[in-house]
């Protein structure tokens, strides 16, 4: 059962980012591009992902255990710390250079043309790579 | 254009409903760079299938859109420097940052999450510099 609702989850998911253009860089970096021909649909994107996801939010708060069994994630941690900081503007400046992020990656696989395995290649060799960047990273200069 | 902010609204919508029929029905968080990170760096073995069932119906139903009403355009850049250190950056920062757009933005900003939203205006402005560094200074992009 969890299976299907995962495929199912992740389909929903896949079809937005086909819908909403997302897969689209030249939208996604249209957003980021204020001091250009500015692009808001990434904004009514986020806004209308976010008001059903509120909303499950509030579901999953009155109710014991998922569906399939399992528990719901614990609240979220408080504590911003550095890595947060440091991981995100990595993100930042990659998404700003292609107009690519996870997401959308995997769902234009199939129409994006080569460069979107290229880029995926290289996405999957920077998670790879990532524990060792953090252990470095907290050896140089401690988290906390 | 006004119709790109309708279907942004709508396939949002979509993005969000599948957020939370993962949430209601497997108690788990849509974030797409942990639930690939997870594969990779092997974090993620116990719940392998559930990742990969997810990843292929992303994948898969755009592959069934596309073949049904046409690829969408994705002006992707040619220059393959660019698409690998692209790549790189996103695949250790997401997972320095433990999350993405999915992850952090929607998925943490619905509930009112300070690391969502802090992680969120963060690449959203090394996002923002990256491009007005490159386009509009350097005028390369």
């Amino acid at each position: 059962m969890r299976m299907i609702f995962a495929l199912i989850a992740g389909g929903l998911f896949g079809a937005g980012l086909y819908l909403s253009g997302m897969t689209d860089t030249a939208k996604v970096q249209g957003w980021l591009d204020v001091f250009g021909n500015w692009d808001p649909t990434l904004a009514f994107v986020m806004g209308g992902a976010i008001v059903p996801m509120a909303m499950a939010w509030q579901v999953a708060a009155r109710r014991q255990a998922p569906v399939a069994g399992g528990s719901f994630p614990a609240p979220p941690e408080a504590r911003l710390g550095r890595n947060l900081v440091v991981g995100s503007v990595l993100f930042g400046m990659g998404w700003g250079l292609v107009g690519l992020c996870p997401g959308p990656v995997v769902a234009s696989l199939s129409y994006g043309g080569p460069g979107v395995w290229v880029f995926l290649a290289a996405m999957l060799a920077g998670m790879a790579a990532a524990p060792f960047v953090r252990r470095r990273l907290d050896s140089a200069v401690p988290a906390e | 254009m006004p119709t790109d902010w309708i279907m942004g609204l709508l396939g949002g919508g979509l993005i969000g409903l599948g957020g939370a029929v993962f949430l209601l029905a497997n108690g788990r968080i849509m974030g797409a760079s942990g639930l690939i990170g997870g594969l990779v760096d092997g974090s993620g073995r116990s719940n392998a299938g559930e990742r990969i069932a997810f990843l292929a119906g992303t994948a898969g139903v755009p592959l069934i859109l596309a073949l049904l009403f046409g690829a969408v355009e994705n002006n992707l850049t040619q220059n393959v420097i660019l698409l690998i250190a692209g790549g790189l950056l996103v695949g250790v920062g997401t997972r320095i940052a433990n999350g993405c757009t999915s992850g952090h933005g929607v998925c943490g900003i619905s509930r009112l999450s300070l690391r969502g939203i802090v992680a969120t205006c963060f690449y959203i402005l090394a996002g923002g510099l990256t491009i007005a560094l490159l386009r509009h200074g350097l005028g390369v992009m």
